[in-house]
């Protein structure tokens, strides 16, 4: 059986996707961009930033683009005013949630929080910070989390769980006081589990996992390439 | 699997045995954490690092899942628990009526932020939310014992009185 081929609008223009694919994925195959933090591709879509919110009409509600599947005739809206407050004040939330410096950040300058502020032309927080004094795991050989940089993406979980398979990373807590963690709390340098691949550390969004021994801005990352990885496990391709 | 912590029980405890049977029963299927981790606190009064890297590996499940359960649920506790314990409800309702400030209260007066336990281990300071009592907000409950609808002044006596530390 193949895939039925759905036609919808994004932003006034005719597309069409497979009705497997997301909101997202068709915008993306149509040049069209929306705003991301927690996805990436070849990773399972969470839908915890809700910065890929969109408008769908005949619904009153904002829908995450990358969780939402595609249909017929569906008319969506990736950018509005609408949209932009909201995506303005999800961006200004996360940084007042923990301490992010930018200016004595190792990913200064490669930082996709940073971008998405700039991109949404952030230039002042209107939310007072909360400026929690978190950890610094520098329990590592290699590599750092640092807590207090952190936007809780979970992109180092579902990359260690589902690619790398060693599911050192977890969230622990709930809400306000949730936080990554490895193992049962164990300092990531004595963590069993972990095999110190680093595929974490390159997939993390922010300054959070870093390597070791970088300075200001000098942690630029190296996505790997993670669509390639999965397709290489697929049955036929091994 | 690997964990950091032993994951070898003592054989001479007999409440292992019973942690075992439970999953056990449950075909050592993931899914069967969570009763698992009733059982294990039911029987030791709350969960070491042991019992939860015996757990994860009898279950196959990695430790960070464990943890990240274990965390979520008010209900689990990671260390022993005081001789009394404060419930302090922090849903919507008890949220707006002042027990945020109750719990500020707890935390100058003593020293304890919710899921802490006093030092000489008179006192656990519990979160918990929503009781299910939203019409008698601010909730909360000594040992148990639920008492609503008091003013911050009324509700800090109480506790303070409770506690033999009224001034
Ligand atoms: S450490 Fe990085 S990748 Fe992991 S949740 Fe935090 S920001 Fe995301
Ligand atoms: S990218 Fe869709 S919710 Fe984060």
């Amino acid at each position: 059986m193949t895939t039925p081929i759905l036609t919808l609008t994004i932003d006034g223009r005719p597309v069409s996707g497979l009705a497997t694919e997301t909101v997202l994925q068709v915008a993306g195959e149509n040049g069209i961009a929306i705003p991301t933090l927690c996805f990436l591709d070849g990773l399972s879509a969470t839908g915890a930033c809700r910065l890929c919110m969109v408008e769908i009409e005949g619904s009153a509600k904002l829908h995450p683009a990358c969780v939402t599947p595609i249909q017929e005739g569906m008319v969506v809206t990736t950018q509005s005013e609408r949209l932009r407050s909201y995506r303005r004040a999800i961006v200004q939330l996360l940084f007042a949630e923990r301490n992010h410096v930018c200016a004595v950040c190792v990913s200064n300058g490669h930082c996709e929080l940073q971008d998405l502020a700039r991109e949404l032309g952030i230039d002042h927080i209107d939310f007072p910070g909360r400026y929690p004094a978190l950890a610094v795991d520098a329990s590592h050989s290699r590599f750092v989390l640092d807590h207090n940089r952190c936007v809780l993406c979970t992109r180092c979980v579902r990359v260690c769980a589902e690619i790398e398979g060693a599911h050192t990373w977890d969230v622990k807590n709930r809400g306000i006081r949730s936080q990554i963690v490895a193992d049962l709390d164990t300092p990531w340098g004595t963590s069993t589990t972990c095999t110190g691949c680093g595929k974490c550390v390159h997939v993390c969004p922010t300054g959070a996992l870093s390597e070791k021994g970088r300075s200001v801005a000098e942690m630029q990352k190296k996505r790997p390439a993670l669509p390639y990885l999965v397709a290489n496990r697929a049955e036929e391709r091994r | 699997m690997p964990v950091n912590e032993s994951t070898a029980p003592p054989a001479d405890d007999t409440r292992w045995q019973l942690i075992d049977r439970v999953m056990q029963r449950l075909d050592r299927r993931p899914d069967a954490l969570i009763e698992t981790l009733h059982a294990a606190q039911d029987a030791f009064g709350y969960l070491d690092s042991t019992t939860l890297a015996h757990i994860a590996s009898r279950l196959r499940l990695p430790p960070a899942k464990v943890f990240g359960v274990v965390t979520f649920y008010n209900h689990f506790r990671l260390k022993p628990k005081g001789e009394h314990t404060l419930a302090v409800c922090t849903g919507t309702a008890c949220h707006l009526k002042g027990n945020d400030k109750m719990l500020a209260w707890l935390r100058d007066r003593y020293h304890l932020a919710p899921g802490d336990t006093s030092p000489d281990n008179r006192l656990s300071l519990v979160e918990v939310r929503c009781v299910g009592a939203c019409a008698l907000a601010p909730v909360f409950l000594p040992d148990g014992a639920l008492v609503g609808k008091k003013s911050f002044g009324e509700a800090t006596a109480i506790i303070e009185e409770w506690l033999g530390d009224a001034p």
